[in-house]
């Protein structure tokens, strides 16, 4: 405070305080100078201070207590008010479709537990959930983050997300749950806790029509790939459409990469300590897609270039290539989005590494954002839900919109575009699924792989410091 | 009415129920957060007591110490150009342009009204390259030079998200100088002109001294401002490349709701708080000195 009081007489600062700080605070400050502080005041002001830290302690005590173990309850759950629904904004088409099925197909569990929609931006999942969470005020059937549902999750760890597949079993509708899908759910979640509304592959879709007019055959080995990518950027075409400014689209090639030289349980074996992403074949991957992007294969502005804008450049015919997810199926089959149209649209596998332990046929997939069903909610009514759903989202959201799920398609489905069909085929005929890159990573790891994608591929950061900036905050976060 | 308020009483009835709730709102959340920078966890795990060892980690976290020299960096810049820039224009204003300033003053100032998000996005159109290259792309190519990807870079993304702040906030800090400025009686303004001061001089011996008041305070405003940068950064590049430019406060906001660590985001919370603290004691205590002197 006296401070303040040699401050208060010098003159220009006198001038300042006394123009423009309101009288009230000018009052407050001489009355600090006049030393009108007592010993007694002090000890009341640091009890309170102490009090105020200790207040978390008290608040924060009842949160732990949730009891239960990973992979997921269906027991004890006791059937909410309604059908509470939230999906994340940027998803337009589970809403619709459980609304669709609300009014035909699940019309006697919607009367029974009517459903009600609440939405959230995905990048806020991970907030707002567990907030919800520790309010017990989860919506019944809601998004959630990947970490926070595995077993050792926050989620998973306090027994709050329910056993689909128990429930499903139960109701006699698991069939209806494509095992591929299943098997990439229980694989990334580490149980059946989350519905398949998509069922997504990733490959590199193509422009049929430059591939041919350039005379070049779908790329087998990444030697090949790379030998591709320089007649089409020769041709003036970018040859890869990547979103840098997403970062993952960058670390998926990486790591599909690593999948083919190291084999498909690359991955695991990391999140396992098993192996290091430091080690030679690994870092070979960060490496490659380095000198990749240094031959400018992924087109000018490639590191702040968006997904949208990145889709849009595959789809109005300036790239011949696009590493993507089948979800980019709902732009392929958009007309006004697509004017390369869909029949000049390719679809690929990543290629193999030359003596790498992959295969071509190992496609990386996901089941979208994870939605799961709150245990505590999960009474008769929300498994009479779980079970219609189960039974007839696959084909209303096929006929609907065009989207592949994870269920199977019970009944006829009519006008389907040629790519989709295709697609779908391709699903059918997998047998081995990788996962991708970050998906076994912790939040921290997972943010600072996409992060620093844009590092690497422009050079700024060696392969090696990459691939061991990774693996030291794996460690940090094991 | 003396009598009212002489009344010790009187004003406590008056004042307490505002003064109670203003604290509650105030103080409440802030030593919260303090408190909850020696525990470990959140709302949903629970927390646990971990002592002092949030800021032990602090300042081992390669990743921390990078956003708090972000922070430093962009706050130090940031304010020196943004109030030189400003006390620039005031003069401007005052001595060149005077009655006639309204309309510049109205020009500068209008970017000071736009939303920081969308500022950014303007920016970070005007330096695109690619499909959709923006104007100073356009320049370079006129000139024959290659078009640079700008926010590619660390100093790039600076460059631009410092020109951005001071194009956004000059206008705001020229209003506030210029107000003091105005405060400057005239007489003594004349009677400096009369003694042969005049330019650099009269502004260096007479206006300088008596606006470093309003001048000291804009300084403050600045550095506690920018020290706090977020939303810019956030939208201009996401605190890209990698993350050497996310200032501590993205840093924080990840920490506590991407990675659900509310204890070590407190703690950065707590760091930043601190910061903004000595920055603002430094002014003045560099001030004092001066005065002594």
């Amino acid at each position: 405070m006296n401070k303040l009081s040699i401050v208060i007489v010098d003159t220009p600062l006198k001038r300042f305080y006394s123009h423009v700080i309101p009288r009230i605070a000018l009052h407050f400050v001489k009355e600090d100078v006049m030393n009108i502080h007592s010993t007694r005041s002090r000890k009341w002001l640091a009890l309170g201070i102490v009090v105020a830290a200790a207040l978390p302690l008290a608040a924060c005590g009842g949160s732990g207590d949730n009891g239960g173990g990973g992979g997921g309850s269906s027991d004890g759950g006791t059937d909410p008010e309604a059908f509470t629904v939230m999906t994340a904004n940027e998803n337009t088409v589970i809403g619709p479709t459980l609304d669709a099925l609300a009014a035909d197909q699940c019309k006697a569990e919607n009367e029974a537990l009517p459903i009600e929609h609440q939405k959230i931006a995905q990048a806020d999942t991970v907030q707002r959930i567990t907030l919800l969470a520790s309010q017990d005020a989860l919506p019944t059937h809601t998004i959630a983050g990947t970490a926070l549902i595995r077993p050792t999750g926050d989620l998973g760890a306090a027994g709050l997300v329910g056993d689909l597949k128990a429930a499903l079993e139960e109701k006699d509708a698991w069939d209806n749950v494509l095992p591929a899908a299943a098997s990439t759910v229980e694989q990334v979640y580490g149980g059946f806790v989350s519905l398949p509304y998509q069922y997504n592959i990733e490959g590199i879709f193509y422009n049929k029509q430059i591939f041919e007019e350039l005379g070049l055959e779908e790329p087998q080995t990444w030697d090949e790939l790379a030998e591709v990518s320089q007649e089409l950027q020769d041709a003036g075409y970018t040859a890869m459409a990547q979103a840098g400014a997403a970062g993952f689209p960058l670390t998926r090639l990486l790591g599909m990469y690593i999948f083919r030289n190291v084999g498909p349980e690359a991955m695991q074996a990391v999140a396992d300590g098993d192996a290091k992403l430091t080690d030679p074949e690994y870092v070979a991957g960060a490496e490659a897609i380095a000198e990749y992007a240094e031959k400018g294969y992924f087109g000018e502005g490639f590191s702040t270039r968006d997904p949208d804008a990145t889709s849009n450049l595959f789809l109005t015919g300036k790239a011949g290539m696009a590493y993507d997810g089948t979800w980019l199926l709902s732009a392929i089959n958009d007309p006004e989005r697509n004017q390369i149209g869909g029949e000049n649209v390719g679809f690929m596998p990543f290629p193999a590494v030359d003596g790498g332990k992959g295969s071509i046929d190992q496609y990386p997939a996901n089941a979208g954002a994870p939605m799961i069903i709150a245990a505590g909610q999960f009474g008769p009514k929300v498994k009479d839900w779980v079970a219609c759903i189960a039974e007839n989202y696959g084909q209303q959201a096929l006929q609907d919109t065009g989207s592949i799920s994870g269920f199977a398609v019970n009944g006829e489905v009519s006008d389907i575009s040629e790519n989709t069909l295709e697609i779908q085929e391709r699903i059918s005929g997998i047998d081995e699924t990788v996962l991708w890159f970050e998906a076994l990573m912790d939040p921290k790891s997972n943010s600072l792989a996409s992060t620093n994608g844009t590092l690497l591929t422009t050079g700024q950061m060696s392969p090696e410091d990459y691939m061991a900036a990774l693996q030291d905050s794996i460690d940090a976060n094991r | 009415m003396n009598s009212i308020f002489g009344d010790r009483k009187t004003i406590f009835i008056l004042l307490g129920p505002a003064l109670l709730l203003y604290t509650l709102l105030k103080m409440v959340p802030v030593l919260w957060s303090f408190g909850l920078s020696f525990f470990e966890g959140n709302t949903l795990r629970g927390f646990d007591f971990v002592g002092i060892e949030n800021f032990t980690t602090f300042f081992t976290d390669k990743a921390a110490l990078q956003s708090l020299g972000v922070s430093v960096f962009f706050a130090i810049v940031a304010t020196i150009g943004q109030v030189a820039l400003g006390y620039g224009l005031a003069l401007l204003y005052v001595f060149v342009l005077r009655k006639g300033s309204s309309l510049v003053r109205t020009i500068v100032f209008f970017p000071a009204i736009l939303p920081t998000v969308a500022v950014a996005l303007l920016f970070k159109s005007f330096v695109a390259v690619g499909d959709n290259q923006g104007p100073v792309n356009d320049i370079i190519n006129f000139f024959g030079g290659e078009s640079v990807e700008v926010l590619a870079s660390t100093a790039g993304t600076m460059a631009t998200a410092i020109v951005m702040t001071l194009w956004s906030s000059m206008g705001f800090y020229a209003v506030l100088l210029y107000a003091g400025l105005l405060d400057i009686p005239e007489e003594i303004i004349e009677s400096a002109r009369l003694d042969g001061a005049n330019g650099l001089r009269l502004v260096k011996n007479i206006i300088l001294p008596l606006s470093l008041p309003i001048l000291l305070s804009s300084i403050i405003f600045s550095l506690n401002s920018t020290l706090k940068v977020f939303d810019s950064l956030l939208a201009l590049n996401n605190g890209q490349p990698g993350t050497s430019t996310a200032p501590l406060t993205l840093y924080m906001y990840r920490t506590a709701f991407e990675y659900a660590e509310y204890g070590y985001g407190s703690t950065i919370a707590l760091v930043l708080t601190i910061l903004c603290l000595v920055f603002t004691l430094a002014i003045f205590r560099s001030q004092r000195q001066k005065a002594e002197v």
